[in-house]
């Protein structure tokens, strides 16, 4: 058959097209020289060694790594405990205004990212003018576009799970803040895992709101920093910080997988 | 239960205040005024409403406006792209899901999953290194003389359409064929069977049986990824940066970010999610059957 020949080699063409121009940046970073553009040697010069221009010594490139870094532990802190509660509640609320909640909670995903950062940006810079931009208003953003992931990861664990675990400790005598607590919390383990990562991924991925609720240099993140100077003549220390901030998303993907032994929930648009 | 009902109220607030009030921001300044240095004016009551800037923008996005062009670059752009997306991400996703089996399809998967974690910033920055003059691509492409074919000028980067589109596809393409997948790969294989033991060919079985049920799977898919493309700004600035081949967000976040035109910008943004609704509205329904909400 015909098409069990151009079928494979669709996807494998796919697939190495989908990956190696990143590889090739990645080979980049270990120039030895100043292309970006052809490989020149190996060396860690663009990671440390270079006294000015390497990641280690060149300031705005360590403090983006920083401060994207920052912003994505924010946002986990904040975003999976509002997100599971938001969950907990939705998922077993069925009163007068659930209907609209649930609504609500999904609107974030269907939203071209644009139109929610200019709406956040807006809303920044004339009503809620207390709070203004920067790193504030980026976990802000964050937390916000991230919360919605959140809840459907852990309901969609709530709904396997079920009530019979949690009816049979009520039955035996807990009270309700235990059977949260001991019962409920214990069973959302991997979906909590999941959460956490998923919000990591979106944080670290995310431009567009953390562009538009930056304030100044020192609230630069690692996908600004590629924005602003990728076409700006910029040296392989570029490839060596997006190399790095790979490295750690690998990273923390091999963590959750260590941890949750669950399957890992891919982040979409 | 009341009890639970406390438990979403501070997810539901932040909702509220961050997200709402955020989107009711554009509509307060893009039915705003200006100072006289431009800085916006939201009017947040109704009552008070200025229509000017929303008739500008009309009359701008209109045909012959000067918006126009863009409008007409970004749906064209979008849909080539979405297209271009389809004819790569369908079989793709059809491959995996039937023939591939065992460790093989699960390798396969983590392949398709891996651009998930690259950033797309990333991605971009990639084939800028790539297309750059003395670039491996630019470097293979001009051998094959596809320059003088595709190119307007020599520059891959600069200001080229096929450079922009074939970005946007690059970019979006992983995001279809998960949902893709999806649906093929939750169709039962008996159906097919079946189509076959009763007379059709084999693409006739494809034609009558697998392309109906994968059609929920591809319209979620084209949607997941057209919404973004539709509020990109940063493809086209990557891969081009000039305004031969600005789209409707680059307009949007010119207005918005650098010029003084944020009550326009704030308009636009406004016409755009009208545009877009209808598209909003279908995922918001596939999302909320797929997860039973």
């Amino acid at each position: 058959m015909k098409r069990s020949r151009l079928l494979p080699a669709v996807t494998w063409i796919y697939v190495v097209w989908s990956l190696l121009p990143v590889l090739i940046a990645i080979r980049f970073a270990f120039n030895e020289g100043r292309s970006r553009t052809t490989g020149q040697g190996f060396s860690l010069r663009w990671f440390w060694t270079d006294p000015t221009l390497s990641v280690r010594n060149d300031p705005t490139l360590a403090s983006a790594l920083e401060h994207s870094l920052v912003l994505a532990g924010l946002s986990m802190v904040i975003a999976v405990p509002l997100g599971t509660a938001l969950a907990l509640g939705l998922q077993r609320w069925r009163g007068r205004g659930s209907g609209v909640s649930n609504v609500l909670m999904l609107l974030p995903l269907v939203t071209p990212e644009l139109v929610f950062a200019v709406g956040l940006f807006l809303l920044f810079t004339s009503a809620f003018g207390f709070i203004g931009l920067g790193t504030t208003a980026q976990v802000i953003g964050h937390v916000t576009f991230s919360l919605s992931w959140v809840v459907l990861i852990v309901r969609g664990r709530l709904v396997m799970i079920g009530r019979d675990v949690e009816e049979a400790a009520a039955d035996l005598g807990a009270p309700p803040w235990h059977v949260l607590r001991r019962v409920l919390l214990p069973l959302l383990g991997p979906a909590l895992a999941a959460s956490l990562l998923t919000v990591f991924a979106l944080s670290i991925d995310d431009f567009v709101v953390a562009q538009y609720m930056a304030s100044g240099a020192d609230t630069t993140t690692v996908p600004m920093r590629i924005y602003a100077s990728a076409r700006a003549a910029p040296t392989p220390a570029l490839n060596a910080l997006v190399t790095i901030m790979l490295v750690l998303s690998l990273a923390a993907l091999a963590l959750a997988w260590v941890l949750g032994r669950g399957r890992p929930v891919e982040p979409r648009a | 239960m009341r009890r639970w009902a406390l438990f979403a109220a501070p997810g539901m607030a932040w909702l509220a205040a961050f997200f709402l009030v955020a989107f009711y921001a554009v509509v307060a300044v893009g039915f705003g005024n200006v100072t006289d240095v431009y800085d916006p004016v939201p009017h947040w009551n109704p009552l008070e409403w200025n229509v000017g800037y929303m008739l500008q923008a009309l009359e701008d996005i209109a045909p012959g406006g000067r918006t126009w062009p863009v409008f007409v670059r970004t749906l064209l752009y979008v849909a080539i792209a979405v297209a271009l997306s389809l004819a790569i991400g369908y079989p793709v996703a059809y491959y995996v899901s039937r023939y591939a089996h065992g460790r093989m399809k699960a390798l396969l998967l983590i392949l398709l999953a891996a651009p998930f974690w690259i950033s797309y910033l990333m991605r971009m920055f990639a084939w800028t290194n790539l297309l750059a003059d003395g670039g491996y691509a630019a470097t293979v492409l001009n051998a094959l003389s596809l320059d003088a074919l595709l190119l307007d000028g020599e520059d891959w980067l600069g200001g080229q359409h096929v450079a922009v589109v074939m970005g946007l596809v690059y970019g979006y393409v992983p995001y279809l064929i998960l949902p893709l997948y999806a649906s093929l790969d939750r169709i039962d294989e008996r159906l097919i069977e079946a189509a076959r033991d009763l007379g059709a060919s084999s693409a006739g079985a494809f034609r009558r049986v697998v392309l109906p049920l994968s059609r929920a799977g591809t319209l979620g898919g084209i949607v997941l990824i057209a919404l973004p493309m539709f509020g990109d700004y940063y493809t086209p600035d990557l891969m081009s940066g000039s305004p031969r081949t600005a789209m409707l967000g680059n307009t949007i976040n010119n207005s918005v970010q650098g010029g003084p035109d944020k009550a326009l910008g704030a308009a636009l943004t406004l016409l755009l999610s009208a545009f877009l609704l209808v598209f909003m509205l279908y995922y918001l329904r596939e999302l909320r059957r797929e997860n039973a909400l």
